[in-house]
Parts: structure tokens; sequence; C-alpha cells
């Protein structure tokens, strides 16, 4: 802490880039936060006495005899119940004024919850949406991102989700988020009664996009406090994580360092992991789950940033214009939730996994008989029900604006099911059909 | 007198050290800052800068920080009291870390020095003996856990004196051992082994002779693990990979299961934590935690941790190898291992290879699948290593460095379909696109012939033929239409369809179907055959897929039923006359 007592200031940067300032000091820690003309930077690379840092408000009119002064410290975050309510920047410092949060400070991005102490995810998050409750439950401790075109309505669902799940508290981090829509997730929020659960850390188009790098890591650290000190149900928000690594490549890309896959560093994957695995269910009853947004470029998901999150979250949600009905929908085929197995059919009714699973392989062989229709071939009797069946599977239970228990969705399957299917059509063990077929 | 050094440079979590004396590529050193030791590993030497990777964060080190460097490599400690176990790459035991969060620097004992053995010699006084061979055993849970001589000790000895049987701790010395220039040396039951080079100390190394059975039908059916093989499970995220991993380790044939999580999710292993020991081992009656260790280096855990715990994972299966056991590896996942080695090599900024991964990563890759393997040993008895890897495809493309690599050093292949699990017809392991070679093995169709039924190779390729013609009959049927193509077409399609539905696809969340013994595999295969082979004659496509479609229900029906109940009967009854009725 000896810097704190006598700040040394620097005033010769030997070099700038557009992001990172590099110059000549001693005594100073790996990471640790420095202001460079007045402008927050952060340590990155150390060789001897020549230091590196990165400007997270961009280098434009630094000058070579600006005052730089290292801070001892990694980022910070002051934690307390005074968080619940507020809307920060990304240094976590109080939009629209007001006091400072009172509480303890705590670094950044700390360490990591011993895996042995985690506890198995179980409960289940209900949204009222049967295209995530029904085919892709999630779970309190999960972690999973919508892929969406930047034109689908994700921060919508995503705030549907936030306002349906019942957590103790939610928490937004919004990267590179544009003014529009970081004041609809406000006002919603406003509206909806539930301010004094709220947490915001914002980064808008109008702020540097370097900035964002610091804001999952100060969503997650106020996050931990909730879960780990106070027990809370925590739900983070993250969108949208694919300019969140646009800036991680900006950055990499200023330290020449070689790029793999589609320009991002070759350790995106470590990177985004450890956003992600922050999600954990506590044995204190504390549980963080994440949310977040991974924005596609025209749906290609084998780009580095989807690739990486599908690998590391535990599933994914689609959203779909489904051209039948009009709508947009969950995609059955590629959303996953991988951690549904540990709620269907425990904490719900006992069909629920093999409704799930034959109304999904009927909606596929609907697809199948929609390109057989499309190649100009006849349709058999079956491809005319699939046909039938599915449109009203896209209209009744895949929508967004579903909003049913889940129960209700299962009769629903099951109606449908009977209305266009014989029994054996459905392939379901068969004392389910016994108990649950709705005889006409 | 150790070598010391002064941190130089830090980038990341590499740092440069300046060194005072020599220092030795591998060799591990700690480095001070805040009170605490991280671990780190040298990883290149330029003149007196050494280059380390640090296992842990490198946040608030300075320049100028103390190293001390230790003049041994990462070693794993090998002693009674590993199985059931629960370790982080560098093998500290994650159950006896007390805080909820790792701290920096944590570390704990990968054993229980203090813990008693009921121990037993097995070699005598005046034996001679080198590196593997038994001296003694203790109990550890149900296993005939092996007291050797230490694998460094390569020499051959005259043991001078042994233990008596009786009930001890691991630091207790169980032999002295003179070597051949007349010295003697202690043995304790704890030896320690770089976890980066092969433990040998095994007479021969043959080829895989029989099959692992797994109990699920796409792998001990159609591609079948050989016993000491190797194998490999690519697929795109969502496929399936870690369930089907998850699956084999419940049910695999073997005596000793260690699982490594390298990389991958953090929750997932908890799974293994929660389920595991509850479960019972379906062939010895005990809990699957009894027989299984877990090395766990999930994707937020420290990068160069995480390529530590493949090697961690191999060498400790090599040491229950060396007691005739047969031990099966699985890591999942080897991708995040080979990105750990890109993010290293990255950083010493070293030129790239393709995807800017490192150059030898081909190497590297068929060096440590070339670990596993059938040993026998000096005292007659065989010991295995079977390693079974997933690989997780940048984009789902196979023809990536990883995937490429992997299929160079490994024996099966199972590629996982992204089409098949979008369609949900899970394990979904792509019935032609996979393979084991050890079908091909002579030793391995002789073992089916005897331990199956004869000609079971002959018939596996049979129906691999079927699904390919149904797959060739589907494609047509898409171009040409129902009606365009002539109703054999549809038959043959349907027959594959079925074989599909009933042999390959198995419910891995089915208390009955999750499990399929040998056993239970063949009579169903040789029933769908059997079906199959029958020509039936159809008078159109429609009557033709209504026909399968109900019979597919009651194959299905039947996977779901208890082996051999009353129920089980009736379904098979049912297919019988289903089928006569045709």
């Amino acid at each position: 802490m000896e810097t704190k007592a006598f700040q040394k200031i620097y005033t010769k940067i030997e070099n700038i880039t557009k992001a990172t300032v590099s110059l000549r000091a001693t005594g100073v820690g790996n990471d640790e936060l420095a202001t460079v003309g007045g402008h927050l930077a952060q340590v990155v690379k150390i060789m001897g006495d020549q230091v590196t840092l990165q400007v997270f408000e961009g280098t434009e009119g630094i000058s070579t005899d600006a005052e730089v002064v290292f801070h001892g410290v990694p980022p910070t975050l002051k934690v307390g119940d005074g968080l619940a309510g507020r809307f920060f920047n990304a240094y976590g410092q109080p939009l629209e004024g007001g006091a400072p949060v009172e509480g303890e400070e705590r670094e950044i991005g700390g360490p990591t919850v011993n895996p042995f102490k985690r506890r198995q995810p179980s409960e289940l998050i209900a949204t009222g949406i049967a295209g995530i409750d029904l085919n892709n439950t999630i779970v309190s401790g999960q972690k999973i991102p919508f892929f969406a075109d930047p034109d689908q309505p994700y921060n919508q669902v995503m705030a549907n989700v936030a306002l349906r799940a019942q957590a103790d508290k939610i928490i937004l981090g919004g990267m590179g988020m544009t003014n529009d829509d970081f004041l609809y997730f406000k006002n919603l929020f406003e509206n909806a009664g539930v301010l004094d659960r709220i947490v915001c850390f914002v980064n808008t188009t109008e702020n540097p996009p370097v900035e964002r790098l610091l804001v999952p890591d100060m969503a997650l650290t106020a996050a931990e406090y909730f879960a780990a000190d106070k027990g809370e149900k925590v739900l983070v928000l993250l969108t949208d994580m694919t300019l969140y690594a646009d800036a991680l490549a900006i950055v990499s890309n200023r330290m020449d360092q070689i790029p793999s896959k589609d320009s991002m560093p070759g350790s995106l994957y470590s990177d985004l992991a450890k956003i992600y695995e922050k999600a954990v269910q506590l044995p204190s009853g504390g549980s963080i789950t994440i949310i977040a947004v991974t924005t596609l470029s025209g749906g290609d998901i084998t780009h580095a940033v989807p690739d990486n999150t599908g690998y590391i979250t535990e599933g994914q949600l689609f959203l779909r214009n489904d051209t039948d009905t009009g709508k947009v929908i969950v995609d059955p085929f590629r959303s996953l939730s991988r951690l549904k197995q540990l709620v269907i059919g425990k904490k719900t009714r006992e069909d629920h996994p093999q409704v799930m699973n034959a109304a999904v392989r009927l909606y596929s062989d609907a697809a199948g008989a929609k390109t057989k229709l499309e190649n100009g071939f006849d349709l058999s009797d079956y491809d005319e029900r699939a046909l039938a069946f599915a449109k009203e599977y896209s209209d009744k239970l895949l929508s967004i604006d579903v909003n049913i228990d889940i129960e209700e969705m299962l009769d629903t399957a099951w109606a449908l099911f009977a209305k266009h299917f014989k029994k054996s059509e459905v392939t379901i063990k068969s004392e389910l059909v016994a108990k649950y077929w709705p005889e006409a | 007198m150790k070598t010391t050094g002064k941190v130089q440079g830090i980038i990341s979590n590499i740092v440069i050290v300046r060194v005072d004396g020599p220092v030795a590529q591998n060799e591990i050193c700690h480095i001070t800052v805040g009170g605490v030791n991280l671990m780190a590993e040298v990883i290149k030497v330029t003149g007196k800068d050494a280059y380390v990777q640090v296992f842990d964060s490198t946040r608030g080190l300075r320049i100028g920080a103390e190293v001390e460097f230790e003049a041994h490599m990462l070693e794993a400690t090998l002693a009674p009291g590993i199985i059931s176990r629960n370790y982080d790459g560098l093998q500290n035991d994650l159950e006896r870390m007390e805080s909820l969060f790792i701290e920096r620097g944590t570390q704990t004992d990968p054993i229980d020095y203090e813990k008693l053995w009921d121990y037993t010699p097995l070699a005598k006084v005046g034996d001679v003996v080198t590196a593997g061979d038994w001296l003694g055993q203790v109990r550890e849970l149900w296993i005939d856990h092996k007291i050797m001589v230490p694998f460094v000790m390569t020499d051959t000895y005259t043991i001078k004196s042994l233990t008596e049987a009786g009930s001890y701790n691991v630091k207790t010395v169980v032999a002295v051992l003179t070597d051949s220039k007349g010295e003697d040396h202690e043995v304790t039951m704890v030896q320690k082994w770089p976890v980066k080079k092969a433990i040998k100390g095994y007479v021969s190394k043959p080829r895989p002779s029989r099959i692992m059975e797994t109990g699920v039908r796409a792998i001990d059916t159609f591609n079948p693990l050989a016993d000491g093989g190797t194998g490999f499970i690519p697929g795109p995220f969502g496929a399936g990979k870690t369930v089907l991993q998850h699956a084999i380790s419940k049910q695999a044939e073997a005596d000793v299961i260690i699982m490594v999580a390298c990389g991958e999710r953090a929750n997932e292993v908890v799974e293994i934590f929660a389920e595991f020991p509850h479960l019972d081992d379906p062939r010895t009656g005990h809990k699957l935690m009894e027989r299984t260790t877990i090395i766990c280096n999930t994707s937020n855990m420290p990068v160069a941790a995480r390529e530590a715990s493949v090697y961690t994972g191999m060498t400790i299966a090599e040491y229950y190898r060396a007691m005739g056991l047969k031990v099966l590896l699985l890591a999942d996942s080897t991708s995040r291992w080979a990105q750990a080695l890109r993010e290293m090599s990255n950083r010493l900024e070293e030129l790239p290879g393709q995807d800017a991964f490192p150059m030898d990563l081909s190497a590297i890759i068929s060096n440590f699948y070339s670990r596993a393997g059938l040993v026998h040993l000096r005292s007659g008895a065989t010991g295995s290593v079977t390693f079974l890897g997933t690989v997780s495809p940048a984009g789902g493309n196979l023809k990536e460095p990883v995937t490429e690599s992997t299929k160079k050093a490994a024996r099966c292949f199972y590629a996982l379909s992204q089409q098949r699990a979008d369609s949900k017809r899970y394990p979904a392991i792509d019935p032609l696109d996979s393979y084991s070679k050890y079908l091909e093995y002579p030793e391995i169709v002789e073992y089916l012939d005897e331990h199956i039924e004869p000609g079971w190779a002959k018939n596996v390729m049979e129906g691999k033929t079927l699904v390919q013609r149904g797959k060739e009959a589907a494609e047509q049927i898409n171009i040409l239409g129902d009606d365009g193509v002539p109703v054999e077409y549809h038959e043959r399609f349907w027959k594959s369809e079925l074989l599909d539905f009933v042999i390959l696809q198995q419910d891995a969340f089915d208390a009955i179907d999750a499990n399929c013994p040998i056993e239970r595999q063949k009579y169903m295969f040789d029933l769908v055959m059997d079906v199959c082979r029958k020509e039936y004659g159809f008078g159109d496509f429609e009557e033709c897929s209504a026909y399968f479609k109900a019979l597919i229900n009651l194959f299905k029906q039947l996977n779901y039923t208890e082996w051999k109940s009353a129920e089980f009967d009736n379904y098979r009854q049912q297919i019988d006359t289903f089928v006569a009725g045709k």
C-alpha cells in the first residue's frame, strides 16, 4: 500500500497506441489501476521497468507528458445493500449523481468458487414462456445465453424473463447498449415497481468500448455479494456479450497478440468462461443465474464468439421468426437447456420429458414434410397432420407471447397430440399415454 | 542449494524470472506475492531469464518478487487414498479446502498422511526387484492397492528387509532395498512421479484383445472400444458429449475410473459430485464413487493448471494400471487443454501453426494418447489404461487442428452429429462417420466370436451396411418423392430407421434403457436384424411406413422394460405376432 501513501507521479509516456500507453515505472503490481491524464487505466504487461497500461476510455488526446498515477490496487467495487436500486457506469460510479455506495471494497474478478463446495442446481425458474419452460427449462445457478440476430426482440424477452423469474435481485450488465435500450430496461423496471431489486452497470454506445471490459466483473462482484454474503437468489443479465468480445479483440490487437479464429484473441474461451462460470448454486441457498445475449452476425453460430460461448454455457436459446404464424418463437431444434434434466419430470409432472421430446420429434417430422412440399412432392396423410400440428404447436406453445404454467403447457401438448396423431405415432411410454391421453 | 531468482517481467500468467543458478525445462518454482506462494512451471529459458507459467492469478505481482526453484518437475503424489478424492489439476484435494472461494496459493495434501492402512507384504526378503514390482498391499476401499518399488528406482535391487503385516500410515518404511552398488534405499507407501513422463515398469504392451463394455449400444455393438484402447468423441456443442461421457463413466466395465474435467463447466462436475456417492456400480455393488477419482479444473480455474490436469489424470491412471487393474481415463475436453497450450504459445510469441495452435500440437496429442494401453506386468498380471477424450471442435468443424491431430492418435472415433442432435436422436453418434479400428483387429474379432456369438463382427458390418443403404434410399426419396421411387426403397429406409431407433438411439435418462448389458445388446441386435433380413413386399409406401412405425413403437417399449421380465416377454410376443402377421 506504500504507493498510496507516497503517490509517485510519472510524466513521461513513451508509447501510445489507440488503447494502450507504456512508460517506465517501478514498484508497479500486475493488474493494478492507474490514472493516465485523468483517465482510468489498468496495468496489462510489465517488462523490467517498462509498464504497459490499457486505457479504458481510449487514448485520444493523451499527450506524452500526461500525468500517470498508479493506485496500487486492482479495480474494486464497494459492495453493500445500498447497491440495490442504483445505476452505475462501468467503473461502479453512480450515474446521475447520488451518494457513493457505503460498504466493503472488493476486488472485481476475484477467486472462483471451489467446485466441490457448489451444489447441484435444482430449482426451476419458471418464465411462463413454453419455448423455455417446456422445452428448455432454466434452473437456478445456470448460465444460458440468447443467440439472436440484432433485429430480434431479445432484450424484451430477457426483460420478461427477469421480471417473472422471482429473483431476489436482478443485476443488469449492459455492454454497448444503445441509450434507447437502456431507457427501455429502466422504464420497465420502474413501471413494474421492482427498482429496489435492481442493480445496473451500464456501458452504452456513447461510452468508449474498452470500458465494457469491466462491466461483467462489476455486475458479478455485486452478484456474489448478494448471493454469497446475503444468501439471495440473484439473476444477472448480460447484454451484449458479443460487444464485450469485440472489446477484448481491440485490446489484444493493440497489444500485438496473434489473433486466432475470427480475429478474436486466443484466450477468448478462458475470458468468457471466467465470466459465465460465476453462475453458481451455493450451499447457503444463494445462487447466481446468468442470462446473457450473444448477438450473431447473419445467424452464424460457428463464429468464434457464439461457438466458444456455446461450449461454456449450459445451453442456448434461439429466437426465430416463424413464417407460418408470423410470431417470434423459441426455436425448438437449436435451443437447449442442459440443466433441464435436473428438474423436468422431477420438479414438474412425470410426463414432461417424454412429452417434450415427442413434440419436438413431431415438429421435426413437419419440417421434413415442409421440405417435401417445397420440392413439389405430394404429401402423405401423416405429413398433412404433422404440418397442422406444427402450426398449432408453434402458435400455442413455442411463441414468446405465451404466458402459462407448466402443467398447462403439458396439457396443451397432449391435446395437440390427440388432435393430430394416433397413440402409436407419438412413441411415448404406454403407461403415460394411458394416463394422460385426452379421450375425446 | 536451490536456485533462486527475481521477477523481471509479467504478461498475464507468464512471468519472466532472472535466475542465479541452473534451471531445468519444466522445473517447478514458487513465486512469493503478498505472503502467498504461487506455483509455476518453467516453459522456456533464454540466457539468465526463465519464462515460467504461473498456475494461478498474477494479480498484484511486482517486479523483483522472490522466486525459488524446486529442482523437480511437476509431480503427482501416488499412494493409497487416491480413489474417491476430488482434486484440482495440480492434485490439491478440493474437499480439504475450507473456504467457499479458492483463495490464491491454496495448497492441500492429495492424500491423508496419517490414516492407517492394513498392510500385508507380498514379496520376500532376498527377492530381486525393480521399478513397479509389488512389495506389499493395502486394502483401499475394495481394491488391493499394491505398494510398489517406486517407478523412479530403475536399478535392480535386493530386498534387505520387509515390514511385517500390520496397520501403518503411508509414511511408514515398508521395505529396505539394496541396489547393485550395495546402497540401501528405504521405501514407504508414498512415491512421486513427474506427470509429463509416462510410467513404464511393465514387461510388454501388447495389442488390445478384448472390448470394454460401456452399456451404450451405439458403442459396444457398432463401434466397440477396446480394453486398453483409445477413442475420442468430437462434436459441436449441444451434441451430447458430456452426457455420453457421464453414461460411460457410470457403466463402463472398469476397476478404476479417472475423470478429468478439463476446462469444462463446473456444474457438470457438481453433477458427478452429487450423484456418484449415491449410485451403485452395477457390477460390484459398491458405490460409483468408490472406484472414481475426479480431477477437476473447470474453465474458470487457471489456464496453466488446466494443461497439467490431463497429465495428472494419466499419471494416476498409469499408477493403478501397474497394480494390474483396468483403468478408464476420461477427459472432457482435450480441446480445452489444446487451447491452454495455444494461450501459452501465444504469450511466448512463438510462431503459430494452424488456427494459432502451437506447431507441435499433433506430437503432444499423439504422445499423450500413446500412454494408454494394455500392459503385461512382471507379476504376470495384466493392467490397462483405456483413454476416451472428448474434442470440442470450433464451429463443429471436424477439419480443425485438434480433431485432425487426435484422429491420427486415437483408434476409435465417435463423431457426434449436429443433425442427429437436432432431431433428438441421442446418443448422436453418427453411425456412418464413426469407426472403431478394433473391429478390424483379428484378436478382437475372435474375442467377439467367443464372447458374444460366432460371426458377430460380420453381423455388425451387415448392420452398418443396412444403415448406409437406408441413408441412400432416404436421399433418393427426398430427391424423387415418395411416389417416384419403388416401394423397396421405402422398405430399405424404414429398416434402417428401425435399427436407428432401437439400437442406435438410447435414452440416457431412463433407468432401464440407460445401461444395456452386452447380453441384452446381442439379443436386441439379433432380433432387429432378423426383422430386417425379411423381405416384406408392401403394396405402397404408406403401408410400409405405418408398419414400421408400429413396429418401432413396440421395440421401444421393449427397450424400456426390465430385461426378461414378464412385461418384456409380453412385448416380445407382440413383436413376434406382429411380424408373423405380415
